[in-house]
């Protein structure tokens, strides 16, 4: 019954850009981009409580991937190699990593983005010669969108099946003490770092497919940090901890961020920190678990 | 014969030697104390048994099998479980679920069907299995201890070593918990317990050993340490009228 109405919602969302305009396409791609982002990015941080801001680190070297071989390459081989580059940078940086527990982790994950930025930056400059680069690649947006609510779906189906494997209930553990986790016969390093792998990769391919649409890629625009705080706070406000919190959290944020970038274009970044702060202090725990508090609440006092 | 084996475990930190030297042997099936004051190195003793801490000298090893040098979830998956001196349980998991982890991921590589089973028999021997579906986090202090000790058995462990498992509980608390672990001796595991408590060392331990200053300084009956002259001065201070 659940697996139908998944299916039927998918269905409808893979006939939706038939019924909508250009600019509606648009926003269902952001809408999706987001979703897929939010998931994937709580596919670790969500169950491992390590909040990572490299989020558009991966994203951006998806989408520099494609900047860089999309006319050497034939397009499904591009996306590959986006993927395993993505992949085996989050092996590397998860292995050097992973031992960093709290603030630290969050802070490096920031470098890490400016770090990758600034490289790609110098290597550009210095070596190629040229800052910018053309991305021309014979994709519809329909394609687009399409290629990014499978990304999502598989995403989305993925985390339903750690969830309910080892795996996923190694990483809750991890999340709630790693002491415990370790003298349960849980081994922490490659628990945390499957999850960061798989998390990134779906990341990194995220970008790779969204790239088209940019036409035009530089470092400034592939690897700007608000992406990773979107990323964050839609995660957060939907839940990092449920299947469909991040989905939840995704689609109403990123519609009132493209309102307001378009209606305040200066002012919007203070609302970015406004939000911030609002769902930190009035939902920690997301939207789907304040739901159920109210709810339980309600029930107690009919009680 | 033999099951856990320590010999020569020594650990220093920069200047300090916590653990100097200390060996001993505990067989299989017995219950052995580890006293000694505060600060003596009991604690960090069952740190480099559980590998929480490494050695800087010295070998620990379990059926023959060396423990020195392996990660913490190898040694548990060797067959040591613990307990912690400040207790350690899982808040955002319910009781079953904090019980059920040790079982998959321990020694025994259950299956996470089969690994319940285990929880809910664990949950039981200690009191807790009518609050399984509860949430750890609501948990009262002592039965936040029983939840812990089931979590240790849950993983069916060789040897159990318990940081002090008993302290800070009531009288009915305690003669409750000294049952549980009395009742735990006849299913043939082996403890080595930190306590503290003389009256539950009496009851359950017919051995002990004795740190002092980092140092083993008696490993004898639990009545003759108890009288013995250098146990005495280590608790009450050198030159004791005794």
């Amino acid at each position: 019954m659940k697996v139908l109405l998944i299916a039927a919602g998918l269905a409808v969302l893979a006939c939706a850009p038939f019924a909508v305009s250009d600019y509606g396409l648009g926003l269902l791609i952001g809408a999706v981009t987001y979703v897929t982002l939010a998931s994937g990015w709580a596919l670790f941080s969500g169950p491992t409580r390590y909040v990572s801001l490299a989020t558009v680190a991966f994203y951006g070297i998806g989408a520099y991937t494609v900047a860089v071989l999309n006319e050497a390459l034939p397009y499904p081989l591009v996306l590959i190699s986006a993927a395993a580059v993505g992949a085996a940078i989050a092996l590397v940086v998860g292995l050097s990593t992973l031992r960093l527990a709290g603030i630290y982790f969050v802070i490096f994950t920031f470098g890490l983005a400016e770090l990758v930025r600034q490289l790609i930056t110098w290597f550009e400059v210095n070596v190629t010669g040229t800052l910018g680069r053309y991305i021309f690649l014979d994709l519809t947006a329909r394609d687009i969108y399409w290629q990014m609510l499978a990304l999502g779906a598989a995403t989305i189906g993925l985390t339903a099946w750690i969830n309910r494997s080892r795996l996923g209930l190694a990483l809750r553990v991890v999340g709630d003490d790693e002491v415990v986790a370790a003298h349960s016969g849980i081994n922490l390093a490659r628990t945390k770092l499957i999850a960061f792998v798989l998390s990134a990769t779906i990341l990194t391919l995220a970008g790779a497919i969204a790239s088209p649409r940019f036409v035009y890629v530089e470092p400034a625009i592939a690897f700007n940090p608000t992406i990773s705080f979107l990323t964050v706070i839609m995660a957060l406000l939907g839940g990092a901890n449920r299947l469909w919190g991040p989905a939840l959290g995704a689609v109403p944020l990123f519609l009132v961020f493209e309102w307001l970038s378009a209606n305040f274009p200066d002012t919007y970044p203070i609302f970015l920190g406004l939000l911030f702060i609002a769902v930190v202090f009035a939902l920690p725990d997301g939207i789907l678990a304040g739901l159920e508090k109210l709810r339980r609440r309600g029930g107690e006092v009919r009680a | 014969m033999t099951l856990l084996a320590i010999d020569g475990a020594t650990k220093k930190f920069d200047g300090l030697t916590a653990v100097n030297e200390v060996s001993f042997g505990l067989e299989a099936g017995e219950i052995v104390g580890l006293l000694g004051p505060n600060g003596s190195g009991k604690t960090t003793l069952i740190n480099l048994v559980s590998g929480e801490l490494a050695v800087t000298a010295g070998s620990i090893s379990l059926n023959g099998q060396r423990l020195t040098g392996r990660r913490r979830d190898q040694i548990a998956r060797a067959g040591i479980a613990r307990t912690f001196q400040l207790v350690r349980i899982l808040p955002s998991l319910t009781l079953i679920e904090n019980v059920t982890i040790p079982a998959v991921f321990g020694p025994g590589r259950r299956t996470v069907a089969e690994a319940q089973e285990v929880a809910l028999e664990a949950l039981k021997q200690v009191g807790l299995s009518e609050m399984a579906t509860a949430s750890a986090a609501d948990l009262t202090y002592i039965d936040q201890k029983r939840l812990e000790l089931a979590r240790a058995l849950a993983s069916e462990p060789k040897v159990l070593l318990l940081d002090e498992w008993l302290a800070g509980l009531n009288p009915t608390e305690l003669a409750e918990g000294i049952a549980l672990i009395r009742s735990l001796k006849e299913s043939g595991i082996t403890i080595l317990m930190v306590e503290h408590i003389m009256e539950a060392v009496r009851a359950l331990c017919p051995r002990v050993v004795v740190m002092n200053s980092g140092r083993l300084i008696a490993d004898e009956a639990t009545e003759t340490a108890l009288r013995d002259p250098h146990v005495i001065a280590a608790y009450l201070g050198e030159g004791a009228d005794a």
